[in-house]
């Protein structure tokens, strides 16, 4: 499972680093990207989902493998 | 159930003619919010100018990005007249970008705030926020009783805002009484928004000149030395943006913590899994949030164009009512429930889009401590009477008295 960020449509909120802060750094800006290629270890899926629903502006999707 | 949950008598069709600042929509809008969404999801007014007012979240949502068609020139919800020589005045056409910006200007004001609201610029001001808390507790805690809003909550935002811009704490009274004439009771009354307004921007005036004379660490003096493009920005813009900090980082969070002190104060059953489960605080922050949204901002319409059926014509306001899309039952499970554990919460308190509220790690941050501190020290307290609470409304809702007691 891979997590991503839409850097067209983040706008920072930041709530999917106070979520997931182990799948998510931000910019001195504020804006998020995912760690590394967003792979997602084993055992944090539920917070990559969390991730997901909490985004208010609809930024975050899964790549399942 | 509180007394405030149940459903006014109806006075008026809030759908075609709905008053923002009347007394039953301040004290309790939500059964209102729940007509118009089922009812009539883009309502009408031509009180205050005329307005449109949206109430469903996607609608919300889709409006909010869409910021070709809603422009943000005109933020407030009632059209202020300028006063006939507004071009004599020395500080004629400043705004406050850049939550008054479209792109593109709006691109890079944004830009050159955002740095320092940061979750990591914040957090520098936390321990003295919890000193400030604790400080503003010891006032009031031998006595059994305090004004949860005036004696708390509504100190702690113009200290923290203060203390970023470099001014002294001193000034924190005189911040709270400016930014409420300007945009609690002055939203409806222009003699006092006027020399508030004037006031404040003095002062800032003042005070940004002293930084160019002699630069300090503060937030002035670093927004002084920001480059756009590769030049300083203009005056004018940069006393603008201070005029955004004081007034959208002051009775906003002030609100916030008042609102959320005024659900704890009747609910035990909260306040006991805050205090058993305090690792919940963030998710409890923004359940807070997202049921007590304080803010309500405008937009403008560029053109004529047609939303949800309605013909919104050019230079129509659009009321963004983002406390009412929070409630939306299409959206949350239970939205007039508070679960201070809710897992699912995408709310907009903060609004959605490019306009998100450049501020709110510094309001969650406030949040977070207030409550924390508060609980800390006093872990059992109720309202001293109920009929005491007043509420203020317009753009930003949220208690303005608070009367609560403790053993």
């Amino acid at each position: 499972m891979k997590v991503k960020v839409d850097q067209e449509k983040c706008q920072g909120h930041n709530r999917c680093f106070v979520v997931a802060s182990e799948l998510f750094e931000l910019d001195d800006y504020g804006y998020a990207h995912e760690v590394g290629d967003g792979t997602v270890p084993p055992g944090l899926e539920e917070k990559a989902r969390l991730a997901v629903a909490n985004c208010p502006e609809r930024a975050i999707y899964i790549e399942e493998d | 159930m509180t007394m405030e949950q149940k459903a006014p008598p109806k006075t008026r069709d809030w759908a075609t003619d709905y008053d923002i600042f009347e007394q039953e929509y301040v004290r309790h809008p939500y059964p209102i919010w729940d007509e118009l969404r089922e009812n009539c999801p883009v309502a009408h007014t031509e009180h205050w100018g005329g307005s449109w007012m949206p109430t469903r979240y996607d609608d919300l949502f889709a409006i909010a990005q869409d910021f070709e068609n809603f422009s943000s020139r005109e933020i407030l919800v009632a059209p202020i007249q300028p006063p006939p020589d507004a071009e004599a005045s020395p500080f004629y056409g400043v705004r406050a970008p850049p939550i008054s910006s479209d792109p593109p200007e709006h691109t890079w004001a944004r830009k050159l705030l955002l740095p320092h609201f940061s979750i990591k610029a914040v957090s520098i001001y936390e321990e003295e926020t919890r000193e400030l808390a604790n400080s503003l507790i010891d006032k009031f805690i031998d006595s059994g009783r305090a004004d949860a809003a005036v004696d708390y909550a509504q100190q702690i935002p113009p200290r923290v805002i203060a203390s970023m811009l470099g001014v002294p704490h001193e000034m924190a009274d005189t911040f709270t009484g400016w930014v409420r004439n300007l945009l609690e009771l002055g939203l409806t009354n222009p003699e006092l928004r006027g020399p508030a307004r004037m006031e404040l921007l003095s002062f800032l005036n003042n005070q940004i000149m002293a930084r160019r004379e002699k630069p300090t660490d503060d937030l002035i003096s670093r927004l002084l030395a920001a480059e756009v493009n590769s030049e300083p920005v203009s005056h004018i813009h940069l006393l603008g943006t201070c005029l955004l900090i004081v007034i959208a980082g002051i009775d906003t969070t002030w609100s916030s913590i008042g609102s959320a002190l005024w659900h704890l104060a009747q609910h035990p059953d909260d306040r006991r899994m805050l205090i058993e489960r305090p690792e919940i605080i963030q998710n409890a922050v923004e359940e807070l949030l997202r049921a007590y949204s304080p803010v309500t901002m405008a937009r403008v319409t560029n053109r004529d164009v047609e939303y949800g059926g309605c013909p919104m014509k050019e230079n129509d306001r659009v009321l963004m009512n983002f406390p009412a899309a929070n409630r939306d039952p299409a959206k949350f499970e239970e939205p007039d429930r508070v679960i201070l554990d809710r897992e699912f919460n995408p709310h907009i308190a903060f609004g959605v889009g490019i306009h998100r509220c450049a501020g709110s790690n510094l309001a969650r941050m406030e949040m977070r401590l207030s409550i924390e501190e508060w609980l800390k020290r006093i872990p059992d307290f109720r309202l001293e009477d109920p009929s005491a609470v007043t509420w203020a409304g317009g753009q930003v809702r949220g208690p303005r008295n608070l009367p609560v007691v403790f053993p």
